[in-house]
Formats: C-alpha cells, structure tokens, sequence
C-alpha cells in the first residue's frame, strides 16, 4: 500500500468517525451506532469508499479493544476483582454455557447435526466487548453493580475463548475433514504440560513485571518529563503485553487487563489513563467503522427470510436466557432488564471463530456467511436495543414495579430526597429520621448502598441526575432535597436539574468550598453548606475554650464569626471573579469581625452589670 | 457565741450564672468564698450549657442530692440572666416539681444570692427603683412555695461595682459565713426565712438521698 492510499484510507476513516460521531450523539444514539452506520455507509455494499482492505483494518483497530481492557482493567484494583470472583466464574460460566446450549439446540433446525450446533452456540454464546462497554462507559453504567455483572461475563467470555479453541478442533476430530491448525503461537510443538507451563510463566511475567518492574521503569520514564515519552512507554507496555499473549496463545486483551490490574494502585494510574484514552477512543471508532462496512448486504438480499428469522430467534433466545440468569443471580427488576439487553449481541472475536470452525470443517455451507451475517447485524442492533430498554422498559419500572420492589410505604409522599449518602449526607439522615420524617436516599456507590442497607438504612442506588429516577423517588411531592453528592460538578448540575423541574422543592446544598459556594448562591441557592466549616468552627471552639476561654464566650465568639462569615460570603458571591473586588470585600469583613469582638471584650456595648452604675442617671 | 449543733447538716447546691465571668467582680469573689467548704457544690451554668442546651435529667439529680439550692447571678433587668430562667423552664417539670405528684422538692430549702448595681436605697417605694428587693424577687419566692419548699432570705452584695476591695472581701465573707454555716448545720434555715414567708402546707424537711 503507498503512502497516498494509506493517507486516502484514513482520510475516510477519520472522516467517517468525525462526520458520523456528533450527528449519532445529536440524534442520541450514541456513538457507537454512529460509527456502525457510517462503516455500513462508505463500505463496499453501498458507497464502495473502502473495500477488502477491511478486514485488515479491523484486525488493526482491534487492538482497541485491548488498550480498552487495559484500561477497564486500571480502574478495577486486585480487590475489587476479588470481590467480582463469583460473578466472573459463575454468572459468566453460566452465561456462556447456558447460552451456548440453548442457542446451539434452537440452531439444529438448520444446522447438519449436533456437532455444528454446539460449534454454533459456542460462537454466538459470547457478546461484544467492545460494543457493550463502550456503550456503559459512555452512560457511566459501568460502575453500577449490573455494570459489574455484564463486566464480569464479558471477562469469563475473553476468558473462554482460550479453551473454546482447543476445544473446537476435539469436536472436528470425528467430522470429515481434519481441522487446520490455526494456532499461531509458537509453542503448539509442544506437549500439553509444557505449554501449559509457558502458559502460566507469561500470566506470571506479566503480574510480576507490573507489580514490581513497571514501577521503577514509570518513574525513570516520568522524570525525564517528556509527555511523548510517557505515552510511548505506556503503549509499549500494551503492545508487548499483545505480543507475549499472541506467543502462549492467550487472549491479548485478557493479558493487557491484568496489566492494568496489577497498576491500579500504582500513582501513574492516571496518566496511564489520559495518555490511553485517545488511542482506544479513535481505534475503537475505526474498528467499529470496519465492522459496519463489513456487513454484506448483498448477503441479507439473497436470503432476507432465513437471516431475519436467525437474527430474532438469536436475539431473542439470548435475552431470554440472561433473563433467567439474572433472576437467579438476584438482580433486581430494572437490572435484570439492563444486564439482559446489554449482552444480547454477538462478539467481534466470533468473527475468527467463525473462521477457525470453517477451516476444520465445522461449519458447513452457508453457516459461515449466514452466522457472520447475524454476528454483524446484532452487534449493530445492539446500541439500539440497549436504548430500547432504556427509553422504554426502564422507565415503566421506576413507574411500578421499581418502587414497589423496595419498600413502597417509605417512598411514597416522601418528605425529604437525599442525593449523596455519604459521610456527610448519612448524618443528615439520621437526623431526619430521629425526627419521624420519611427520607429517600439515593446514592451511586453501590458497596456504600449494599452497607448502609444492612445497618437498616432506606437507601436506593441510582444516579440522582436522572430525572426518571428523582420523579420515581418522589421529587414532585417531597419538600425538601438535601443535596450531598460527593463531585462538585454534578451536585451543580443536580441544582440545575431540580430547579428546572421540580421548583418547588427547598434545595439545601453541600458545597466543598468558597468557590463551589459562590457557584451555587450565584446559581439562586440560598442554603449553601461548606463541608468541613462547621466542624473547623466546633474545632476552633474547643481551642478557645483549652486557652481558657469561658464556654459561653467560646460558643458566642464561633457562633458570632460564622454569621460575619456568612454575610461574607454571600456577598463575595456576586464579585466571584474579580478578585480585587474579593480581596476588597475579605479586608472589609476582618475590620468588622475585629470591631466587633473589641466591642465584645469592652469598648462599646456591654453587658448590664458594666453600665448599672448608680450614678449613671441613662440607665434604668 | 458558738451555738451548739442544733440542725442537720445540709447539702448546698450553688447554680451560678454570670455570662462574663471574666468581667463580674462580686460574683467571683462570693464564687472563690465558698471554694473548699465540705458539702457545697457549686455549678456554672454558663459553662456547662455554652449552648443553652440544659440536660434537665442530670439536673434533677442534682438537685435530689441536695437540701438547699441557692440560686447565686447578677440581678440583671431586675431578675436573672438567662440561663437562669432557662434552667427553671427546662428543669422544674410538671409531674417531678410542681403539679400533680411534683413533690420531689418539697421539704428543700431555696436561696437568692444577687448582686446588684443600684445601692440600696435605690431599692424602696420611695427609691429610684420603686420596689424592693423583696418585692423583685417575688416569682422565686412563688416558684419555690408552688414547688413546696422554704423560701430563704436572699443575701444581697448591693452596689457590686461601686465597693471598694475591702468592702467586698467582707460581703464575701458574711457570704461564706452563711452559706459554711447552713451546710454544717450551724444555722437554723427556718430561723431564715425571707420575711413573711409562710411555709407551704405541710412543710417537712426532707433530707438530700
């Protein structure tokens, strides 16, 4: 390929994503589809922009997959991976065995036998990384504890595959043809034991180089104090990862995840991310760009009954058979519904399994064309499934059956919603409780929900932002919302929500700081609370009082300071960015905080006992 | 004249309430008079309510432990600071001080102790103040005959702020005297009286638990 069509190629690509990304996101698609749709548009089926050469170009934008599990896998430290062992090895064991079965029986209407089917619901049992977790990364699902279970299946799935190729060719063993060798990796000469050896050796290089070599190597890296360094070091460790699996055989992508793994505590954990993003966010696009161009249309033209019907049943058997599983995974209405429809898609790695089944004779006929076909269509299928239980089946179970799972009683005419049940939101809980007053509590840490639950709290996790949920909690008849959410730029944007819609409620805000404060008054809040003052002003107190100072005096003073700061604040908020006006204001209010308390020790205003001298004839 | 003993001993209670402990001179000094004095106790309640916030539990303990109360501030707006009311509002119950079966402080014994600005003559029908005294601290007299207890005579440092050091050390004395006097049952309470007290119905002494 010259450099012009290399430069032509990417111009289509890039132009593509550039194009297709924000008129997807416009029409709140998400992106995803987005680029699906734009593949399908410029590939050969249609404009003929860009042809055979998409295979290629796939095989090359899967390599965003892996720097996205690398990533994924950064933000989930050892412990947290620990925590998801169960659902990792049994939801997902279950999902893919269950689904394999099922899929693979429905398929022996049209399959040559039994053999072919389970090769068939093999395949068809995985779902797309990259699709589903693109698509929860973007809503910010991920972290959510279905978030976590689609997660853990996705990683049994990757994990999978590795037996599932040395499964595959036992299966072929009695079929007629002989299965070609596909394993690339150099050490299939040989015998079992000793790759197994390799095996494990090249997992343990690669937790035992992180844990203890990756370090020191960042901070030579990141003293230099060259960013491009950095970054270039970072993709060396992903692209080294890929190529030592690639030798063993194993998954890159499972590889590259427990790299990150093993850095998720480490300090460079962040600027592993930023540095990261970029590449996974436009290789991933590209990628999904080749998946849509590679949907041969002409295929669903020659034969649109059998391929319609396949593409149902696939779908349908799938959701049908996660159902099942989440319920007896104790997920919940709403998550059962969401973890379903997140994974009823095929996966890219079906792809090459396809592929390999073909090659040892496996798949007979049209079945490769024809799973291809169905792989290609679900996976462009999914963004808009995973919308449809968003926009139409989430929403009816914040209406009835959400509410009523928990506990209805507490919800309904609800006097006070809390958003942010943290430290700080959790006393004012409490305190409102004591009182008798029926509190909704909503919260996004699913472990800190899970805890609170079990001391006996009315706590529900979901995102306080969405405004179907703050409409299930009862925002239209509560009085009062108490706003505690642990990031400034959403507890403004909650401020923002709630007065645009639900006017009538009494917001009391935490803020984190003057400036979060001065955002906030200049916002039309007038209760405004700054985390830590109150307890600095109990804390100065007790200092006070440990230099000698009268109790009564000591509570005064505070008690006296914090309204003159008050009043500072209020306004200083109006003059937040001008910062001569500030400091102006901040040396007004100390010469009256000073005045004040000189009048206090003396001067002017005095108790009683002062001014009642006999001979003051003004005095009663 | 050294009487013999011809009283029980009594447990004293002190509530003192001055906002400005720093600033009161009368009442620090009839404070420090009584520091020492085997069965008196003496409570600042400035200091321990900063906040206003009064336990009326462990004041009612308090109190059952003790025999007489002596209620010792400023006499502020012809009454008493704050807090003192405060504690009458919060601590003196229906049911426990007063009211139907509110008789945990009959046969207790109830003091003012106050220091004034205006000299005593002010304190007269005739004087700039128009009442005396007596006639100011009428609604302590009542509470302690509603709660049926002995209303004792308030002891009075009149003028605090005008007396000189000498003449203060010996209103703090005489202060001393009565207060060391009732506690080791040297005084006769009801030889105490405030003038023209009647006892309330039935009135037994009744000694601290």
């Amino acid at each position: 390929m010259s450099l012009n069509d290399f430069l032509l190629g990417s111009l289509l690509y890039l132009a593509a994503a550039v194009i297709s990304a924000p008129i997807a996101k416009r029409l709140g698609l998400g992106s995803v589809l987005g680029f699906l749709a734009a593949g399908a548009i410029i590939g050969p089926s249609v404009l003929g922009l860009v042809g055979n050469e998409g295979e290629a170009v796939k095989h090359f934008a899967e390599f965003g997959v892996i720097v996205m599990l690398f990533l994924v896998g950064l933000e989930l430290e050892p412990s947290k991976l620990w925590q998801l062992r169960q659902k990792i090895f049994g939801l997902g064991l279950l999902q893919v065995a269950g689904t394999a079965l099922v899929v693979g029986a429905a398929s022996l209407v049209i399959s040559s036998g039994w053999r072919e089917s389970l090769a068939i619901g093999l395949i068809l049992a995985l779902s797309s990384t990259a699709i589903v977790l693109q698509t929860m990364e973007e809503k910010g699902t991920l972290k959510t504890p279905v978030g976590q279970s689609v997660f853990s299946v996705l990683l049994f799935q990757d994990i999978s595959v590795i037996p599932m190729l040395a499964l595959l060719p036992l299966l072929a063993v009695a079929s007629a043809h002989g299965g070609d060798d596909h394993s690339a990796s150099l050490i299939a000469g040989y015998p079992v034991w000793a790759q197994a050896l390799f095996t494990i050796g090249a997992v343990g290089l690669v937790l035992v180089a992180g844990r203890y070599l990756m370090r020191p190597l960042f901070r030579i890296v990141a003293d230099t104090g060259t960013r491009e360094i950095f970054v270039a070091f970072a993709l060396l460790i992903v692209v080294g990862i890929t190529l030592l699996m690639g030798l063993v055989g194993l998954s890159a992508a499972l590889g590259t995840f427990l790299a990150g793994v093993v850095l998720a505590d480490s300090e460079y954990r962040h600027e592993l991310e930023m540095d990261l993003q970029p590449f996974k966010g436009l290789l991933l696009a590209i990628f999904f760009i080749a998946v849509g161009a590679g949907i041969d249309f002409s295929l669903i033209a020659s034969g649109p009954m059998l391929l319609g019907l396949s593409l149902t049943a696939f779908i349908l058997l799938k959701l049908a058979t996660h159902f099942g599983l989440a319920r007896l995974f104790g997920l919940n209405g709403p998550d059962t519904s969401r973890f379903s429809f997140a994974l009823a898609q095929g996966s890219e790695f079906g792809f090459v399994l396809i592929t390999f089944c073909a090659g040892l004779g496996l798949l007979t006929g049209d079945m490769p064309g024809l799973l291809t076909a169905v792989i290609a269509l679900s996976m462009a299928a999914a963004p808009l499934l995973m919308m449809l239980d968003e926009k139409v089946l989430q929403p009816r179970f914040a209406d009835g059956d959400f509410l009523r799972d928990h506990d209805a009683v507490s919800h309904s005419g609800a006097d006070v919603i809390i958003a942010g049940h943290g430290r700080f939101g959790m006393t004012i809980g409490r305190v409102l409780n004591a009182q008798g007053k029926r509190t909704v509590v909503l919260d996004l840490d699913s472990s800190q929900v899970d805890t609170l639950r079990r001391f006996g709290f009315k706590v529900f996790y979901g995102d306080a932002l969405r405004l179907d949920l703050l409409e299930a909690a009862g925002a239209k008849e509560a009085t009062v919302m108490v706003i505690a959410i642990d990031d400034r730029e959403k507890a403004t944007e909650l401020v923002k929500i709630a007065r645009h819609n639900f006017p009538h409620l009494k917001l009391l805000v935490r803020v984190f700081d003057r400036s979060h404060a001065y955002d906030l008054i200049r916002e039309g809040v007038d209760n405004v609370y700054r985390e830590v003052f109150g307890s600095s002003m109990d804390l100065a107190k007790d200092a006070l009082m440990a230099l000698g100072v009268h109790p009564y005096e000591a509570q005064r003073t505070i008690t006296r300071f914090r309204a003159l700061d008050e009043k500072l604040l209020r306004t200083s908020a109006a003059h937040a960015n001008d910062e001569s006006k500030l400091i102006d204001l901040a040396k007004q209010s100390r010469a009256e905080i000073a005045r004040v308390f000189a009048a206090d020790k003396g001067g002017g205003q005095t108790p009683p006992d002062v001014a009642w001298h006999d001979d003051d004839k003004s005095t009663p | 004249m050294a009487k013999p003993t011809i009283v029980n001993r009594m447990r004293v209670l002190i509530l003192a309430a001055h906002p400005r402990t720093v600033q009161s001179i009368a009442q620090r000094a009839m404070s420090r008079a009584l520091e020492g004095i085997a069965g008196v106790t003496l409570r600042d309640l400035y200091a321990l309510y900063p906040d206003f916030n009064i336990h009326a539990e462990t004041e009612q303990e308090i109190l059952l432990a003790h025999d007489l109360i002596v209620l010792q501030h400023p006499f502020y707006w012809y009454s008493a600071p704050a807090i003192i009311k405060e504690w009458l509002d919060i601590v003196l119950e229906a049911g426990w001080a007063y009211g139907a079966g509110g008789t945990m402080l009959a046969g207790k014994y109830l003091m003012t102790a106050i220091s004034t600005g205006g000299r005593a003559d002010f304190y007269h029908a005739k004087g700039r103040n128009r009442f005396t005294i007596e006639d100011l601290l009428a609604p302590f007299n009542q509470t302690a005959h509603l709660c049926g207890m002995a209303y004792l005579a308030p002891f009075v440092v009149y003028a605090a702020r005008k007396q000189s050091a000498g003449d203060l050390a010996t209103a703090a004395e005489s202060y001393r005297q009565l207060i060391e006097g009732f506690a080791r049952g040297k005084i006769d309470p009801t030889e105490h009286l405030a003038a023209g007290y009647h006892l309330p119905d039935g009135f037994k002494r009744r000694h601290a638990l």
